[in-house]
């Protein structure tokens, strides 16, 4: 299925406009780059995978977009999209906000897991959206436990794209037992001999970071990504003020030995495919089903 | 006076004068050899009523308050009550002793086991040297290499969580600070040996859980467990921080809550007035349940052990699954939800 018909199928053509519309000038044709304000169009954009080619620039992407230009064409089988939040401590006005998100994103959680081939090789892919600033609730730590456990049970790599503020506030110390049960998955999945690959994008930090974000065999990250454990706002209610100015990005962490490389976007899925060439081998991943 | 005492919560003023004039009686007993025994049994009949009446009305804040008091008793006040021969390990053998967070081997009853927590401090000078009970990474891996040693000599864990959060500073960042909490988490779910975790006063998100990944997770009555400090909470949802105690009531950080949303398994209930009015007592407690509870993993083989507390953490959360919705006939009814709600 295409980019576009999977989107459609999942959203309708009307969110997707609304998504567009996020970032775009009127026309749609020009956007404005965020960070050195260049002028950019809107296709060449879209070619570049949405890096700025001035400033590099990396722009968040959807859910779709990610799976769209890291695995092999027509792979990905989404699975538990079922999953749904309820509102466990009664928390006021979350329902309403998770139905707005729903709304913006066309998914029921910002968590979107699946089955996929990345250069031939079938792996359990976790991707991430904006979705209650991609925050981590029972149902996103499900996705990811159900996730680990899946590619265990198949003998299957797992590939974690991370975009996230941390735990779900809305649902208090539930959120916090999703650290326990994410990283307890991803244990079993290591004892298996299974590889576990991370790339850390704009933004992830405090629950997620300080759970399954940070126990991959292999951890990336995008440029420029800010990444660190106390969430930007957290930080700022500390009074964090003495800080280095690189302070929580990728760079910073790839400086204290926190990731393996920092990876533009145009090198990720290579830089994938040649980890999972040394982590599964041929007579791997032609029997893996 | 006891009204200008920093050390006395608000709700606990009328408390604090009947014990004052309780303690004023007693002198003067002292000085004048009068018996007044009779009145002061009185008095004290009416401050256990007027703690009856005051605990029974605890907001969540007020609990909140309680988890923080000043005279609260810290994880050395317990070990030193429930632990014999306790011997302090210190150091992660990679960088330095956190002395946030305390540990070592000690003998329990006719046992011996390994201890770690964190450590708050009682006056300036040792909250500083306490860094306020928040460990950084140090902290952490100190408290996953003793719990490797305790699993090296079959030796069950326990873990005294008292910490506000984890330190979230420049150089705890720079050390890796989410990494060590995720690794002991992922490590704890798998560790060959029995684990007793005790949330002791602050439940403090990522810090506690990083040394909470346990077998049986028990909490004290006056006890918080929360993601986020109310406070900040507030100001960061509601952009409202004088909302703090609305947001404690609705992050349901308390121990009743806990216990309902299945995160732990056993309130231990405190002495009357809380843990601080008598801390020898709280410890009694805590060493008992501590040690009904290891009886009980002590005869569970370890595979069989592992592989429940695997499913304890795994079944927390609440949530539905619309795909498994029955299919109905007509298809104009609204398909009934079917909550998926898993306990512990
Ligand atoms: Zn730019």
């Amino acid at each position: 299925m295409s980019a576009a018909a999977w989107f459609k199928s999942r959203v309708g053509a009307d969110r997707q406009a609304v998504r567009q519309s996020v970032d775009a000038l009127p026309d749609g044709l020009w956007t404005k780059c965020p960070k050195c304000n260049e002028i950019l169009f809107s296709k060449e954009l879209e070619k570049n995978l949405r890096v700025c080619s001035k400033c590099g620039y990396h722009y968040r992407l959807t859910a779709w977009e990610r799976i769209q230009i890291t695995v092999d064409e027509g792979t990905f089988k989404e699975i538990e999209a079922g999953l749904v939040t309820v509102n466990p401590l009664n928390f006021p006005d979350y329902e309403a906000k998770i139905e707005r998100d729903k709304l913006k994103t066309g998914l029921n959680d910002g968590m979107v897991v699946g089955l996929a081939e990345i250069g031939g090789h079938p792996v359990g892919l976790g991707v991430t959206d904006w979705f209650m600033g991609g925050s981590m609730g029972s149902v996103y730590g499900e996705k990811v436990a159900r996730l680990f456990e899946l590619a265990t049970s198949r003998k299957l790599p797992v590939v974690m794209f991370t975009m996230s503020g941390g735990a779900r506030m809305q649902e208090g110390i539930l959120s916090l037992m999703q650290m326990a049960k994410t990283a307890a998955a991803v244990a079993r999945h290591s004892k298996a001999h299974l590889p576990y690959i991370v790339v850390l994008t704009d933004p992830t930090t405090a629950g997620v970071h300080a759970s399954f974000a940070s126990l991959g065999d292999f951890i990336f990250a995008e440029p420029g990504a800010l990444i660190g454990f106390a969430g930007a706002r957290v930080a700022a209610q500390a009074g964090l003020i003495e800080r280095p100015a690189n302070f929580q990005t990728a760079e910073f962490q790839l400086e204290h030995g926190m990731i393996d490389r920092i990876l533009p976007r145009r090198e990720i899925k290579p830089t994938i495919i040649k980890v999972l060439d040394f982590c599964m081998g041929k007579e791997v991943t032609s029997d893996a089903e | 006076m006891p009204s200008k005492d920093w050390t006395v919560l608000d709700f606990e003023k009328p408390i604090a004068e009947l014990d004052e004039q309780i303690a004023q009686i007693r002198r003067l007993t002292q000085e004048q050899g009068i018996d007044r025994s009779e009145e002061i049994a009185a008095l004290e009949r009416d401050r256990d009523r007027a703690i009856e009446e005051i605990f029974s009305k605890l907001t969540p804040w007020d609990r909140v308050l309680l988890a923080r008091h000043p005279k609260r008793p810290y994880t050395l006040d317990y070990v030193r009550v429930i632990f014999d021969d306790y011997v302090e390990l210190h150091g992660d053998r990679l960088y330095g002793d956190d002395h946030a967070m305390v540990g070592g081997i000690a003998t329990l009853e006719n046992r011996h086991v390994v201890f770690v927590g964190q450590q708050k401090g009682r006056d300036l000078k040792e909250r500083q040297y306490r860094n306020f009970g928040m460990a950084k990474p140090d902290g952490y891996r100190k408290a996953l290499r003793l719990m490797k040693l305790a699993e090296k000599f079959r030796r069950p864990v326990i873990t005294f969580v008292d910490t506000p959060a984890a330190d979230c500073s420049v150089d705890a960042e720079a050390r890796g600070i989410s990494e060590s909490i995720a690794r002991n988490m992922m490590d704890m779910s798998i560790l060959g040996t029995p684990i007793i975790s005790v949330i002791l006063g602050e439940g403090g998100s990522g810090g506690a859980i990083g040394i909470a990944v346990a077998d049986r997770v028990l909490m004290m009555e006056n006890a918080i467990y929360s993601v986020i400090p109310p406070e900040g909470c507030a100001a960061i949802l509601w952009r409202d921080p004088s909302k703090y105690k609305e947001m404690a009531a609705a992050l349901r950080i308390t121990s009743a809550d806990a216990l309902e949303l299945g995160v732990v398994d056993e309130v231990i209930k405190e002495p009357l007035g809380g843990a601080h009015r008598s801390p020898e007592a709280a410890a009694q407690s805590v060493k008992s349940a501590i040690l009904r509870h290891l009886e009980e993993l002590e005869k569970i083989p370890i595979q069989k052990l592992v592989d429940a507390r695997y499913k304890k953490f795994r079944s927390m959360g609440v949530f539905e699954d619309i795909s498994k919705k029955k299919p109905h006939k007509e298809e104009l009814s609204e398909p009934e939800a079917q909550e998926d709600q898993c306990e512990a």
